[in-house]
């Protein structure tokens, strides 16, 4: 079996899929390598020092898409400059492995699934961790963060860390970092230890730890206090999420210098969270540096793979970062390529062989000889088969106000049905409290649905308190007068319906004094105000 | 009748109550909230008694007598509540929901009555109708609440009575309820009093049936499904009396322990319908109980162990459930959690939604015990935490953390949504001894691998954990 390694068409791009050092490990698994000439060149790579590890230097790339059995590349196949493509040029029942976005390149998969190719997609790797060695766009996000400051650092006219010098005062360079992803964590690391001063921003709480990890001041991003409930962001609500995201990132764009930002969406365009109004509101000389151009950029102003000036701020929208650091990201690219071609290559049976059961297999494989196996299934939940039903259920436990719930269309036709009996009957002064009771249960069928369920009990104790109300009615019936039945029934009526009233309220009041936040100064407070066990 | 000052007043309270509501719905707002409950309810009773002494009725009538029983019964009913609120513990709080409850039933049984004896009222087809259904709820309120009491307080077996043809004795009462109702409706004012005091009598026992037959692991609904119903009766004697306060706030009320029963149900992967008419779908259990399989081999630890387990963590996650309740555990858990955080482990509590036998009563424990409520998260914010934490400590929870929940389609809680706390690296349980929890249910987390057994009554375990791990604080 050959494997054979090529130089990239792409332009800008000059990684390499193996280094030399892989190459050596690939011929131990038994595998001969055919390397074109110049295929490391922009790497710094030399085709001597791959002839040194032992790979035969083919003189063009036609030689070694005539020979190799296995392909390693960075790119997905694309058209050459003679005219032909790549696709074309494979051998019959090889396998290619390289990054290859299956969702976008429907017509590339028609065109290799003729010649019977195995495809393996580097970009669909699973992200569990026994893939993470294989893990070739963290392996990349990795640099692209680092390489996202160092060229903030070039674009900005001031020093990152603050000093105290004999001529003056250094202020550090304040550091916003949008999206803490592998490459927003690798950009926070690398601003830190060049001084600056870094915030990071991300929707997910899960990874405040992360950030603050890593010397990073965490931004507090509260939407869901505003009333909205817990659970998943709707679709009409993602436009008012995507406000108060924006709000968040204009706020702080006024402070910072630079901004870093990776916001990127599987599958879809980058939201634009930075508006061009918070570009106009950064200090002339500010950068923004936009990791998500290749998806339409985050900021409003990004222009692809190039540097623009807006308001006085550099806007730098390259999507080419992995590849400027070309040395680094094919030596790590070659070593992940490495780990999963050890995997997927059986040396006795000296073929690839695809696992279909295997997790990892089963997620990057496009193609196998030719038989179309994308998209895989849904990867399943770790040990659990039958619970698909889970997610809406969780939703629904704090659900948005229900319009959209199954019971509206049931409450509104037993309304209907009331109001029409009730209509029958016909009497004036009835019909009208009829229609105050249904109002005051839409309301508070909407108000109550707002309440947090750590605040159920206190919810419970004072609607029972103001059940209590009935007192009223017990007090009205008194009109009578007399020691008689009626007024002795109100009596009790109202004796009773008024331990609900003062018992509801004071407990709930106890309860209510209860729920704090943080410890130290308030819990003193707290044990000052209540004499209680 | 009314005024338009005591209408203005009416309508102030009833916004007030709204405000009220609403400000619970943070816990920033809360106080505020109940505060202007308070203020509504106060200013509905003034202008209600100053209504009365300016009523026509009242001006011919003898009021001094109903003066005295007014300021009687306000006064003791205050004085009584004020003294309950005080005394009750936090842990008690469901029977002292539950027994409220009952008392707005009652009040409402009660009223209706006096409303068809006052003397010289036209009962009219409508007036009879309501006076009929405020009576009926009121009095299913009143003895179911009574029953959920017993329940809650241990008194009666948390076990549901399942009568053999009890949907057949549901359906009795009610049709003889409504054939009593025609009979009442027809009669002239004073005759009717005896069909409406049969069948308070029947609602009374249909309150007792429909509670009887639900098992105490579904507690937390029948609790808020009878706050729904209290709601329910205080609106029908809004309508009985004409009264739109009464009415605005019954539908509050009303809506609100709808809403709970609602989530609660949702939470547990039951019917609504289920719930309120008591042990639908309870006969498959024994099926699902005989064929218990997983009976293995449990880790049983000792409290060493597990402090050095604890001590060994970057994150704990502790998953509290009703035998920390009964064992008063919450205070030492704060203790113990205090101490783990001041070395620098991360500590977090995650609470089930029907944790307990209340909705939220676990976060009033841990309120009262002054955890902070940023670390107390909600289910669906800490599942997906589980995978990445080392130690998961149960403290009297069981159901909750079921695994058969999600994998055992033959177990009764199968579909219920469960903290998946077997995902973290350890999982440690306390437990009194190997008891089934109230769905009557073995549970597979038991016998994992990675879970460890520590028994003993909660709180004297976790005080040995907590002096365990101080000691060992000390030593380092």
């Amino acid at each position: 079996m050959k494997v054979g390694i090529l130089k990239e068409l792409a332009p800008n791009e000059k990684r390499v899929a193996a280094t030399p050092t892989v190459l050596k490990k690939i011929i131990k698994l038994g595998l001969e390598v055919v390397v074109e000439a110049g295929a490391g060149a922009g790497a710094q790579l030399l085709d001597g020092a791959y002839a040194e590890m032992g790979a035969t230097i083919a003189p063009d790339a036609a030689t070694v898409w005539a020979e190799a059995d296995i392909v390693l590349k960075v790119r997905a196949p694309m058209m050459r400059s003679d005219g032909k493509h790549e696709a074309d040029l494979i051998k019959e029942g090889a396998t290619l492995i390289s990054f290859f976005w299956p969702g976008q390149n429907k017509p590339l998969i028609e065109h290799l699934q003729a010649r019977k190719v195995t495809v393996l997609a580097m970009d669909a790797m699973p992200r569990i961790s026994r893939a993470q060695k294989m893990d070739a766009l963290s392996a990349m996000a990795n640099v692209v963060g680092y390489r996202a400051v160092i060229e903030a650092a070039t674009n900005f006219g001031r020093l990152f860390p603050g000093q105290v010098t004999a001529a003056g005062r250094v202020k550090p360079a304040q550091v916003m970092i949008i999206g803490a992803g592998v490459a927003g964590l690798a950009a926070i690391a690398a601003a830190k230890s060049l001084g600056a001063v870094v915030r990071a921003f991300d929707t997910r709480p899960a990874v405040r730890e992360q950030v603050q990890s890593l010397g990073a001041l965490f931004l507090e991003f509260k939407f869901e206090e505003s009333g909205e409930g817990a659970g998943g962001y709707a679709k009409q609500m993602s436009e008012a999420y995507l406000a108060a995201e924006q709000a968040l990132i204009a706020e702080n764009a006024k402070e910072v210098d630079i901004i870093i930002s990776t916001a990127v969406i599987p599958g879809a365009d980058a939201p634009k969270l930075i508006t061009s109004g918070a570009v106009v509101s950064m200090k002339p000389g500010s950068v923004i540096i936009d990791l998500a151009a290749e998806q339409g950029g985050n900021c409003a102003l990004t222009e692809r793979d190039k540097i623009v000036e807006r308001f006085g701020t550099k806007i730098v929208g390259f999507t080419d970062l992995a590849s400027r650091m070309a040395d680094q990201s094919s030596e790590l690219y070659a070593t992940v390529v490495y780990n999963l071609l050890e995997d997927v290559y059986d040396a006795e049976k000296a073929d690839v062989v695809i696992d279909r059961g295997d997790e990892v297999h089963r997620g990057i494989v496009v193609l196998d000889k030719g038989e179309l196996l994308w998209p895989p299934p849904r990867p399943k939940p770790p040990s659990h088969a039958p619970r698909p039903e889970k997610k809406p259920q969780v939703i629904a436990i704090a659900p948005p106000p229900p319009t959209s719930s199954a019971l509206t269309p049931i409450l509104l036709g037993l309304a209907a049905a009331l109001i029409g009996v009730a209509g029958l009957f016909a009497e004036g002064e009835f019909l009208q409290h009829l229609t105050v009771f249904l109002l005051a249960c839409v309301v508070g069928w909407h108000v109550v649905w707002n309440v947090s369920p750590a605040l159920h009990t206190p919810l419970m104790s004072v609607t029972n308190a103001i059940s209590g109300i009935i007192l009223v009615g017990g007090v009205l019936l008194l009109r009578v007068g007399g020691l008689q039945i009626a007024t002795i029934l109100a009596a009790v009526a109202i004796l009773l319906a008024m331990i609900n009233v003062a018992g509801g309220f004071l407990v709930t009041s106890r309860m209510l004094k209860m729920f704090r936040r943080g410890p130290a100064k308030e819990t003193v407070h707290a044990h000052a105000h209540g004499g209680r066990k | 009748m009314l005024t338009s000052a005591q209408t203005l007043v009416y309508i102030l309270a009833g916004m007030l109550f709204i405000l009220s509501l609403r400000g619970l719905s943070t816990q920033e707002t809360a106080r505020r909230g109940n505060g202007m409950g308070a203020i509504g309810m106060a200013l509905a009773l003034i202008v209600t008694c100053v209504a009365l002494s300016r009523d026509t009725a009242s001006r011919t009538a003898d009021m001094s007598q109903a003066y005295m029983l007014l300021a009687g019964a306000i006064g003791v009913g205050a004085i009584v509540g004020a003294f309950l609120a005080a005394r009750v513990a936090m842990t008690s709080m469901p029977e002292l929901v539950a027994v409220l409850h009952s008392f707005v039933g009652a009040a409402a049984v009660l009223v209706g009555i006096a409303s068809y004896l006052e003397p010289g009222r036209d009962v009219t087809i409508v007036h009879g109708v309501e006076v009929f259904a405020g009576v009926f709820i009121g009095a299913v309120t009143f003895t179911g609440s009574i029953i959920a009491f017993f329940k809650l307080r241990g008194t009666l077996g948390g076990k549901p009575l399942l009568l053999p043809a009890r949907h057949l004795i549901n359906l009795v009462l009610v049709g003889a309820s409504l054939y009593l109702a025609v009979v009442f409706v027809s009669a002239t004012a004073p005759a009717g009093i005896t069909s409406l005091l049969i069948m308070t009598a029947i609602a009374a026992l249909l309150g007792v049936h429909l509670v009887m037959a639900i098992g105490g692991g579904d507690m937390p609904v029948v609790v808020s499904l009878l706050n729904s119903y209290s709601g329910w009766a205080a609106a029908a004697s809004g309508f009985m009396l004409g009264n739109d306060l009464l009415i605005i706030t019954g539908a509050l009320v009303g809506s609100s322990g709808a809403i709970l029963s609602y989530i609660m149900c949702k939470a547990m992967n039951r019917s609504i319908w289920n719930v309120v008419f008591g042990g639908f779908g309870a006969t498959p259990t024994s099926a699902g109980k005989a064929k218990d399989a997983p009976a293995g081999k449990v880790n049983e630890a000792t409290a060493e162990q597990v402090a050095q387990l604890l001590l060994a963590a970057k994150s704990v996650i502790i998953v509290p459930g009703y035998g920390m309740a009964v064992a008063q555990a919450q205070h030492p858990t704060k203790t113990l959690s205090d101490t783990l955080e001041s070395r620098g482990i991360q500590v977090r509590y995650a609470i089930h939604p029907v944790a307990g036998r209340l909705p939220g009563h676990m976060n009033v424990l841990l309120a009262e015990a002054n955890v902070s409520y940023d670390v107390v998260k909600e289910m669906e914010e800490i599942n997906d935490e589980f995978d990445k934490t080392d130690v998961v400590l149960i403290i009297g929870a069981n159901d909750i953390v079921n695994p058969s929940a999600l994998t055992d389609v033959d177990s009764p809680i199968y579909g219920m949504p469960v903290l998946e706390a077997w995902k973290a690296a350890r999982v440690v349980m306390l437990k009194r001894g190997m008891a089934a929890g109230y769905a009557g249910v073995d549970n597979a987390i038991c016998y994992n691998d990675n879970t460890l057994m520590l028994f003993g009554d909660a709180k004297q375990s976790i005080q040995k954990l907590s002096t365990r791990v101080q000691a060992e604080e000390k030593a380092a």
